[in-house]
């Protein structure tokens, strides 16, 4: 266990490195966020999803939606270390022609199985492809990651509704609870607490891990496995910005990139720490 | 052939294509015996899905669903499907989702349930997102080859139908033709070009104007069929469209579109509801009321010319 940790957060490190060193060059995307999610976007890739590197339409797969769709850089970057896309394609992030657009895009870059980006809608989606996976008597599982900012969305709530009555077992959705949106902290713009009772309460099976401690990712995704009927859903408290010292828990980096000098000084403190 | 609601032939043709083709999933939203999804829903009750009230949840779940090969057809009043605009704007279009949004209740053709559930602004906001078909059959023929065609179809369809019977016009599913326009009725100077409900009430109009109105009935909505607007421009110096929807963004700003990119010597005039809202009534007297009943058709032609 101790070696399949220290290889996820090797992982995790170099993924961190990549998301910063893409946003740069775009000067433009979502910092905050895209560290906050990586751990769990790593621990899904690396560890739990059944996938094929070089093969982005292998029917056998199992799904993933990231519904907070501002945090892609950490898909992009997931998928880099997996092998699927060159790194140096990071460079073409949000420029014009590229198919890393600053959302995810299902029609033009096959790595992704929802587009997303405008908030509450691919937890919905997930929970169609869930429900296709059961209906055609596949054992896929589908993976979700929202937000918090974005679970404010009614939307969310209709499927929080919809996914226990259909018993979908097979959908598994964690939600970044790094408690930042733009415009401030989660529970000053929008309380959600006591989230846990509200999942709960709408007969989800409901985890709360710490979203960047390896051992709790994996452990709820192993619980996950076992449920028969209930969807799950892991509350993953994040550290908006996780990994640099001077972007951690700082609102100001939601949706601001770092510059050549912060860039370095960022790469520095991650690969420091690393080792 | 009787006449017949739109949603009725379109709840039998789902349940016969159902029996052949096993991708066919539909999925409503507490509305299953009114958009007649229902029909569907008791004969394949394992690949029918009741969402509840909650229609942008059921629109990604049919965009979820049709990303595993299935091909929903997600039912709801038009007004209400139509109104989570940027679920279906996401969710469908941009993502290409084979998906197939039903919107019954189209417009003051419901009558007394009032302005509410009537779908009036919907194709407009349809017609504006890429790659939607926009479908809006005027008969149970019709409807037949509209419902076969967005089954076979690969991509997001907006299929609008009526709550009320609508007179035969056609003979055959067969006439039903994808994007093409239909020749009802062939006249000398004026044309009278109708959608749905408003075809009927073209019928009507055009045997009082003694032979002088042609009448096209436009089963597709978008694509247009620009062809047959532009013969039409080369032969009548008055167009009027009728329409059960705001004038604003249907069938009359789409004819209006093209005459202007194609050249028009004559006159457009639109009839319809007049950017205004809707209300409860007899259906009859709303549409006397809103200007677009057969007796005001000719009225109003006869005032132009």
């Amino acid at each position: 266990m101790d070696q399949i940790i220290s290889k996820l957060q090797g992982i995790a490190a170099e993924c961190r490195v990549d998301i910063l060193t893409m946003l740069e060059a775009a000067k433009s995307g979502h910092p905050g966020g895209s560290l906050s999610v990586i751990d769990l976007v790593v621990a899904l890739y690396f560890h739990e999803m059944k996938q094929d590197p070089k093969r982005p339409d292998w029917d056998e797969r199992d799904r993933f939606v990231l519904s907070k769709g501002h945090g892609v850089p950490a898909m992009y970057a997931a998928l880099v270390q997996q092998g699927s896309i060159p790194k140096s394609e990071l460079s073409s992030l949000r420029q014009i022609n590229s198919r890393l657009q600053g959302h995810p895009d299902r029609v033009i870059f096959p790595w992704a199985d929802a587009s997303t980006g405008s908030l509450g809608q691919g937890l919905s989606i997930a929970q169609g492809l869930a429900l296709g996976m059961k209906l055609s008597g596949k054992p896929n599982r589908v993976f979700c990651i929202i937000g918090d900012g974005e679970t404010q969305e009614g939307q969310i709530w209709e499927t929080a509704m919809s996914a226990p009555k259909f018993e979908l077992n097979n959908l598994v959705v964690f939600t970044d609870c790094n408690n930042g949106q733009i415009d401030g902290h989660v529970t000053e713009v929008m309380e959600l607490n006591p989230l846990a009772d509200k999942w709960k309460a709408f007969r989800w099976a409901v985890h709360e891990i710490d979203g960047h401690d390896y051992r709790q990712i994996l452990g709820a995704l192993e619980m996950s496995r076992k449920e028969t009927s209930k969807p799950t859903m892991i509350l993953a408290r994040t550290i908006k910005g996780k990994g640099v010292s001077f972007m951690e828990n700082n609102i100001g980096w939601h949706g601001v990139a770092p510059n050549a000098e912060q860039l370095q000084k960022a790469i520095a403190e991650i690969r420091g720490a690393k080792r | 052939m009787s006449a017949k609601a739109t949603r009725d032939s379109f709840g039998e043709t789902l349940k016969a294509l159902g029996e052949t083709n096993p991708r066919i999933v539909a999925l409503d939203a507490d509305l299953s015996c009114s958009t007649k999804s229902g029909v569907f829903g008791k004969a394949f009750p394992e690949r029918f899905f009741q969402m509840g009230i909650a229609e942008a949840n059921m629109i990604g779940t049919a965009a979820g669903l049709s990303f595993t090969g299935y091909i929903p057809f997600l039912c709801s009043f038009g007004a209400f499907i139509t109104g989570r605009y940027d679920t279906i704007r996401v969710s469908v279009g941009y993502s290409k989702a084979n998906v197939k949004i039903v919107g019954t209740h189209a417009g003051l053709g419901i009558g007394d349930d009032g302005y509410t559930q009537m779908g009036l602004e919907d194709i407009n906001v349809m017609r504006g997102i890429p790659g939607m078909v926009v479908l809006q059959p005027s008969d149970h023929f019709s409807t037949v080859g509209a419902v076969k065609f967005a089954a076979q179809h690969e991509g997001p369809v907006y299929l609008r139908l009526t709550r009320q019977k609508l007179p035969a016009l056609y003979k055959s599913e067969s006439d039903f033709t994808f994007g093409k326009a239909s020749v009802l009725k062939e006249g000398s100077d004026v044309a009278l070009l109708g959608s749905g409900a408003g075809t009927a009430e073209c019928m009507a109009a055009a045997e009082k104007l003694n032979g002088q109105a042609w009448v096209v009935d436009f089963t597709t909505i978008k694509p247009i069929d620009r062809d047959l607007i532009r013969m039409l421009a080369s032969r009548v110096k008055l167009i009027t469209t009728v329409e059960d929807h705001n004038i604003v963004g249907g069938l009359g700003s789409a004819v209006a579109e093209v005459l202007a990119e194609e050249g028009f010597s004559g006159k457009l005039l639109r009839l319809g509801v007049q950017d205004v809202y809707g209300e409860s009534g007899d259906p009859a007297a709303l549409y006397e009321k809103y200007g677009f009943s057969a007796g005001k058709i000719v009225e109003q032609v006869r005032a132009y010319l």
